[in-house]
């Protein structure tokens, strides 16, 4: 099945192909889910540790640069943060920011 | 035929034909996944596979009917923490719609797909995944055994041994020698050894404060080596006493009756005495043809699928994960990369790269924390390893945010939080 083409009614091309099937790196939501171990499942996280849950992503994003670049003192968010490119954070902070 | 296929999609992209969301026949996930083992890597996939895919059909396998965490099991070695502290329920895993199974797993037909019960019940998977924990090998420690353990305590799997270990301490006279025997790597829990040692330091100096501590180890480094040390100095100046393998702390053999250590360093008695043995695989990843050579479960980077057996993935300790640390965290995070490929592969999609992440925070006193954390790439040729220019221990030295006092309280919100994701 895998990397094969699949032809459907009308002649539509469906491809299950990695290249174009998914990013190369893990999905938003696959980086997101790691922040749970320590934010709580879904973000929902017990104080003082912050809820990264309903807030919005243009927030979450701006927070995660600024512990990238230590702009915003942290203990251990600098560390995290340094590990993923603006690209990811970004994809992280569109899943948290669209989770109901 | 890439080619091909490539050139295919650009036709077909350039008609306007190929330009759906998701490229590939979708189905729902279906069909029945089997966990064995309800710790930190078996509840996080039962729940993460049910909550993703509603549709299948999953059942988790535990002996006991509650998981008892060795996250701050230190805690209650020290006096700082109860039992009731580190019990989790299942009920947040059963609420989540997964069927529980009291039992022992004994053995995995890989072949029928089916796995076996002590009690004789057979169960039958599309995919199976195997967390298990760890296995103490005793014997590779002359003069150590399960029977052994009974006066010299591992306490390094959560229960009973927590509390004879506890026991022990608070029946020590002040003045009295603790040894502590530290395996070499790989072992669950890095940092916890150091961990166990400064709790009790902790203990001592308030209640028995001249009793000393002495660290005899299989390595020559150990987890957050430099921030445990440093702490050793300014908190409990001249109670601990830590010896390398290459200054003779490889422990070679012990006699519990004698209550003695043997190592390089010479013969040493303890008023009470921590064998922390080498350790494998859980018993049933073996039973199951699961471990290599080394006692331990290879696994494709990617997707935890064991490299030994179709339709399986192992996650948490049992598993070698490159770079990863033996850890609830670790456990955590592949239990959700394993569940995410096995939903992808029931779907008929390829899996999507993995996300991996670890943390471990340690504490020195329960006012006094300290952590390790990276983030983790997967490579098929490399395996898993750190990203590089990131990661790492905390500050060497605290500033005026006070550190120290943060990661402690962080250290608790780190334990509810991950728990609410494992068990509900």
């Amino acid at each position: 099945m895998r990397g094969t083409l699949i032809t459907i009614a009308g002649g539509a091309l469906l491809l299950a192909s990695p290249a174009v099937a998914q990013p190369a790196g893990p999905t938003g939501r696959a980086m997101a889910q790691t922040c749970y171990v320590c934010h709580g499942p879904a973000g929902r996280s017990a104080p003082p540790i912050p809820i990264i849950a309903r807030v919005p992503a243009d927030i979450l994003r701006t927070r995660m640069i600024e512990f990238k670049t230590e702009q915003r003192p942290s203990t251990v968010m600098a560390r995290i943060a340094k590990g993923y490119s603006d690209e990811q954070i970004t994809a992280i902070s569109d899943y948290l920011g669209s989770l109901k | 035929m890439k080619a091909t296929r490539r050139a295919a999609l650009r036709g077909a992209a350039a008609a306007g034909l190929a330009t759906l969301a998701m490229p590939w026949i979708a189905r729902a996930a279906a069909g029945s996944v089997v966990v064995i083992g309800a710790g930190f890597g078996g509840a996080t996939a039962a729940r993460y596979l049910k909550a993703a895919s509603p549709a299948l059909d999953v059942t988790l396998i535990e002996r006991e009917t509650s998981i008892l965490t060795c996250p701050f099991s230190n805690g209650v070695i020290a006096g700082y923490n109860t039992m009731a502290d580190i019990t989790r329920s299942l009920d947040g895993v059963r609420a989540a719609g997964v069927r529980i199974v009291a039992g022992e797993a004994m053995a995995v037909d890989t072949a029928a797909r089916s796995v076996r019960l002590a009690d004789g019940t057979q169960l039958t998977y599309d995919r199976l995944v195997v967390s298990p924990g760890i296995e103490l090998n005793h014997e590779a420690l002359p003069g150590y055994s399960a029977a052994a353990a009974e006066i010299l305590p591992h306490a390094w799997k959560a229960g009973p041994q927590t509390l004879l270990l506890r026991s022990q301490l608070e029946a020590m006279p002040d003045g009295g020698t603790f040894i502590v025997v530290a395996p070499a790597n790989p072992f669950r829990c890095p940092p916890g050894p150091y961990e166990r040692v400064s709790l009790v330091a902790s203990y001592f100096k308030a209640r028995k404060p001249k009793s000393k501590i002495l660290v005899l180890d299989a390595k020559d480094a150990f987890s957050k080596q430099g921030l445990f040390q440093a702490a050793w100095e300014s908190e409990f100046p001249g109670m601990i006493t830590w010896i390398s393998a290459k200054d003779g702390g490889k422990v070679e053999k012990v006699d519990a009756q004698a209550r003695t250590v043997t190592s390089g360093f010479g013969t040493e008695k303890g008023d009470v005495i921590n064998v922390i043995p080498p350790q494998r695989a859980g018993a049933i990843a073996v039973a199951a043809g699961l471990t290599a050579e080394n006692g331990w479960c290879p696994v494709d980077p990617i997707t935890f699928a064991s490299t030994k057996a179709q339709n399986v993935h192992v996650v948490g300790d049992s598993s070698v994960a490159g770079a990863m640390p033996k850890s609830g965290s670790s456990a955590n995070a592949q239990a959700k990369v394993a569940a995410a490929a096995i939903i992808a592969n029931l779907e008929g999609r390829p899996p999507a790269m993995p996300a991996l992440f670890n943390i471990c925070y340690s504490l020195v006193n329960p006012n006094y924390g300290i952590s390790v954390a990276d983030v983790y790439q997967a490579t098929p040729d490399k395996g898993i390893v750190p990203t590089p220019n990131a990661g790492g221990v905390s500050v060497a030295r605290p500033t005026g945010q006070n550190e120290r006092t943060l990661e402690a309280l962080y250290a608790v919100a780190w334990y509810r939080n991950i728990s609410a994701d494992t068990w509900g």
